[in-house]
């Protein structure tokens, strides 16, 4: 990738934060820098599609250390869970052959698993040496009959969100509007009401989170064309082009595509999140809104009434037990926003939200939801994350994997809210399971156990006069 | 307040009792070169033979005063002699021991009397410790023959403290250990290797992790145990320091002791989880005066790490449990001290330590119960012996199996569920089970409108054109 397509894929116009110099993508500082490259990035973003064979051109390091490590799920093919790479040797380095070895690599692909399509993801050495991978992609395709996409990211391109860009460029590039969606099917057409289609962008079905929510867009006639990626097949993809409405699910790391899809077909987006009661029928309510039909705002707001009934009566005894615990929540970007919201629906007092990957609209909507005086943490070194909880008296720490065992080290309550989680929280009824998951944490008597000196310890801080 | 809830069926449906003669049986293995023989008929002796070489993997020294239809009728006394002579004069035998079975106390044979005319007859082997026990399986269960075993050998053996001149303290570095059957050799070895940290001299009574520990010993054959405590110890518990009791299922052995010797004595319900295996090592650090080693708070944060670690899949999961009263004690404790839920306690018998479980309600019952308790409170796992495969089965819930028997699983016995290196062990071992259940998991919806060909199975057939792609 030329230095200039990066430069465009960072220049998001979209993105209301795009004038600041840490637009999209901050510079990551050497020696002090957490988070993914471009190649983890776009990995990420389209590994969830499951009928396509997703190949990793380069040495071991990038697919050795990433693949089969995510909590997306599918509800049919299982390919995007075999973990495919070219694992370069030293010999295709220095020789030349990497391109060789990709080309032949993707047959294998093919010949055993019969892919919908291929998709390559080009990574640091390969693009390092100029490996063109592109026109391998191409000669391929032609060669064999299914479509090769290339995904340029290589890992010093930039940042994670930077990669989920390349990704979302690539969609658009290579595969959007190369195929018409199906006509609805048969049996649907007898129920009385207009079928939109919409999109769900940044949608990633982490532990099937996703099944929560499609009932009721089924039930409202809202068709998803296709869910870009999680349980999404390529033939999905390719009609993305002709939606009605696009929704960026708390995530502004693909907005490109929103912005693309508008541009060239005029599809009208929105942002929004299925975590929280509120922000559920908020998402369900700005479909109604952008498709525009009156009485699928009707039924809309006739559903959300039910269900919210629904809902509130189950999540009372919960309420009782989480009312007015204090959170730190430290996600990154998006979730910061889309979590809070659903905390606050379980009467959780969020004390502050770490910021360091949100966009400044991400902030806006924070300070929307927690007020001006909210705390935010751009920095999340662990000895901070750690003072703050000692600080403000925290209940329980949200946030990432990665700084799950920081947190159990302190004897601080966690509850793991990224992608490698196992437990889905979209969705009116995914409401249960992060009340549930976070009382299992906060009421767990272990907190007691772990916190207190051993019994001969204690003896010995008495005899200093020390209070236990 | 515990409820206990009593048995109120009249048949017992896949029993999950095993009986109080075996449990005194097992005992006595636990003594070098000694010999257990049932006073039964010889079906009894067979059953139980088989029952302990199942689960240990080893040749199990046992056996029968055989009696038949005449004796059955007409008394049985001298079988208890003849059988007695016959084992004293073919294996030269440190102790035997005489548990009853449910026959021959139905029959009312006297055994202390049968004992005392095989000694008026044979006087050659008066050397030879023969210690009778009431122990029919009509009533109790392992854990109480173990138990009473324990205490018939205490009443016989330990002579009092004033009259054989022991004294407390005397052998200042030496315990007294008193561990229920709900520890395995293997839990013993842990048990003796924590109090030895402190440079004290565990004195195991019995001790089942030196006979039944599954080592291969120089001897081609054995009729008697090899190794195990010796029998010559017992006269030697007045000198030790301290008693440590481990066990509800002990305590009572441990008045007896206590009464004997003067010997003061630390009790321990059970020694999983954290609280109480703090407050055994806090016993030691009185009883020696040591501070503790280093090896132990190691062990003692590694276990804590891990409870933070596994919690999250202990926590507010509900278990089913199915074992002898200190074994369920024991993980009713450990469950909840993580966060988790005993929705199904079955115990075979009623027994002090029911009253202390970390349950609302225990059912004295079989494994029919505990399948109909499980499934009723929505259990998520099921801990209990190997005959509970088939509730497991057919609840289509994971098994961790524990108590006895083990017959389908090899190592059972040597497996350490106490201390806090086995507690850890433990925990990890639930938390992984309960990972594979993939319990966050939501079932795949299926929209009506997708445009997945393979929910439309294959009325879509693909067009060149769906393939289509642009370079």
């Amino acid at each position: 990738m030329k230095q200039k397509d990066i430069a465009a894929l960072l220049d998001e116009p979209a993105c209301t934060h795009n004038k600041k110099s840490k637009s999209g993508c901050a510079k990551p500082k050497p020696g002090s820098t957490a988070g993914g490259c471009a190649f983890d990035g776009a990995q990420i973003a389209l590994l969830p599609i499951a009928d396509v064979a997703h190949i990793v051109h380069g040495s071991i390091a990038c697919a050795g250390s990433s693949w089969d490590n995510r909590g997306t799920r599918s509800s049919g093919p299982t390919l995007y869970k075999i973990g495919m790479t070219t694992d370069l040797t030293e010999q295709d380095v220095i020789m030349g052959r990497g391109e060789k070895r990709l080309f032949h690599s993707i047959k294998q692909a093919i010949d055993s698993y019969q892919p919908a399509a291929v998709f390559v993801y080009n990574t640091c050495v390969p693009a390092l040496v100029g490996d063109d991978v592109d026109a391998v992609c191409k000669s391929a395709a032609e060669k064999w009959g299914v479509p090769v996409v290339p995904v340029d990211a290589a890992g010093f391109y930039g940042t994670k969100n930077l990669g989920n860009r390349i990704a979302g460029e690539a969609m658009v590039k290579y595969v959007m509007g190369t195929r018409e969606p199906d006509p609805l099917p048969e049996e649907t057409g007898k129920q009385d009401i207009k079928v939109h289609d919409v999109n769900l962008i940044g949608e990633y079905n982490i532990a099937g989170e996703l099944w929560h929510v499609l009932p009721l867009l089924d039930e409202l006639g809202i068709r998803i064309l296709c869910t870009l990626s999680g349980d999404a097949r390529f033939r999905e993809v390719q009609t993305m082009h002709r939606a009605e409405v696009n929704m960026m699910v708390c995530s502004k790391a693909m907005i490109n595509v929103a912005r693309k899809l508008q541009d060239t077909f005029g599809t009208a987006w929105f942002e929004g999140s299925f975590y929280g009661v509120t922000d559920v029928s908020k998402a369900l309510r700005d479909f109604a809104r952008l498709i525009d039909d009156p009485d699928l705002i009707q039924r809309t707001e006739e559903l959300i009434t039910r269900e919210e009934a629904k809902i509130n009566q189950a999540l009372e005894p919960w309420r009782e037990r989480l009312r007015g615990k204090r959170v730190l929540l430290y996600t990154g970007g998006v979730k910061s926003w889309s979590i809070i919201s659903a905390l606050q629906d379980l009467g959780m007092h969020v004390v502050a939200t770490g910021t360091k990957k949100s966009t400044e609209e991400d902030k806006a909507r924070i300070r929307e939801l927690m007020g001006e005086d909210v705390k935010m943490l751009e920095d999340g070194n662990p000895r901070a994350l750690i003072k703050l909880v000692r600080d403000e008296h925290v209940d329980i720490l949200i946030a990432g994997g990665r700084n799950m065992y920081t947190a159990l080290k302190a004897r601080i309550p966690f509850l793991d809210i990224n992608q490698e989680r196992d437990f889905g929280y979209e969705g009116y009824s995914g409401m249960i399971e992060l009340a549930r998951q976070m009382a299992l944490t906060l009421e767990c008597p272990i907190w007691e156990a772990v916190r207190r000196p051993s019994p001969w310890k204690g003896k010995m801080l008495k005899a200093a006069g020390v209070e236990v | 307040m515990v409820e206990i809830l009593k048995r109120k069926k009249a048949l017992s449906v896949n029993p999950l009792k095993s009986s109080q003669t075996i449990g005194a049986a097992l005992a006595f293995l636990g003594f070098h070169r000694s010999m257990p023989m049932l006073h039964g008929s010889q079906g009894c002796t067979a059953f139980g033979k088989v029952f302990f070489v199942r689960h240990f993997r080893e040749p199990i020294p046992l056996q029968t005063t055989a009696m038949d239809q005449v004796s059955s009728v007409m008394g049985s006394d001298d079988n208890v002699v003849e059988g007695l002579k016959t084992i004293c004069e073919k294996t030269k035998p440190d102790l035997i021991g005489v548990p009853t079975t449910g026959l021959a106390e139905t029959q009312g044979s006297d055994i202390k009397m049968a004992i005392g005319m095989f000694r008026e007859k044979y006087p050659e082997y008066d050397h030879v410790p023969c210690i009778p026990v009431s122990t029919p399986d009509f009533t109790g269960c392992l854990e109480t023959g173990f138990a009473l075993a324990t205490e018939a050998m205490i009443d016989v053996l330990v002579p009092e403290a004033e009259k054989a001149g022991t004294k407390p303290g005397k052998r200042h570095r030496q315990v007294t250990v008193l561990a229920g059957s709900s520890h395995t050799p293997g839990d013993l070895e842990a048990i003796k290797e924590m109090i030895e940290s402190f440079g004290l001299r565990p004195l195991v009574i019995p001790d089942l992790s030196d006979s039944l520990d599954g080592h291969l010993a120089e001897q081609d054959f054995s009729p008697l145990t090899i190794g195990g405590t010796s029998v010559s110890e017992f006269a030697n518990l007045g000198d030790s320091t301290a008693t440590v009791v481990i066990g509800t299922s002990m305590f009572k052995s441990a008045d007896l002791l206590n009464k004997r010797t003067g010997v003061p004595d630390w009790r321990f319900d059970h020694l999983m989880g954290l609280d109480a295996v703090d407050e055994f090592v806090n016993a030691l650090v009185e009883i020696s005066g040591n501070e503790v080693p280093e090896k132990l708070e190691r062990s003692r944060a590694q276990l804590q790490d891990a409870m933070l670690d596994t919690h999250f899949m202990l926590g507010m999961t509900r278990f089913a449990i199915a074992a002898d009263p200190d074994l369920l004690n024991a993980f009713s404790h450990l469950l909840a001290s993580m966060g988790g839920e005993t929705v199904a306690a079955v115990a075979p018998v009623n027994a002090p330590a029911l009253k202390k479980l970390a349950a609302e309600k225990v059912s004295i019952g079989d494994l029919e119960e505990m399948e109909k308790l499980a499934r009723t409170n929505a259990a998520e796992m099921i801990i209990s012996n190997s005959h509970a495969v088939e509730s497991s089965r057919r609840l289509g819930l994971p098994l961790l199996r524990a108590g006895f028997p083990q017959y389908d699983l090899l190592g059972g016995y040597q497996r350490v569920w106490i201390g806090y290196q086995g507690t850890r062990q433990t925990l990890f071992d639930l938390a992984n089970t309960l990972l594979t259940l993939e319990r966050g998991e939501i079932h795949p919806y299926r929209s009506i409108y997708a445009q997945k060909p393979e929910y439309q199975n294959d009325t879509t057939s693909e067009t060149s054109e769906d393939r289509g792609f642009r370079h």
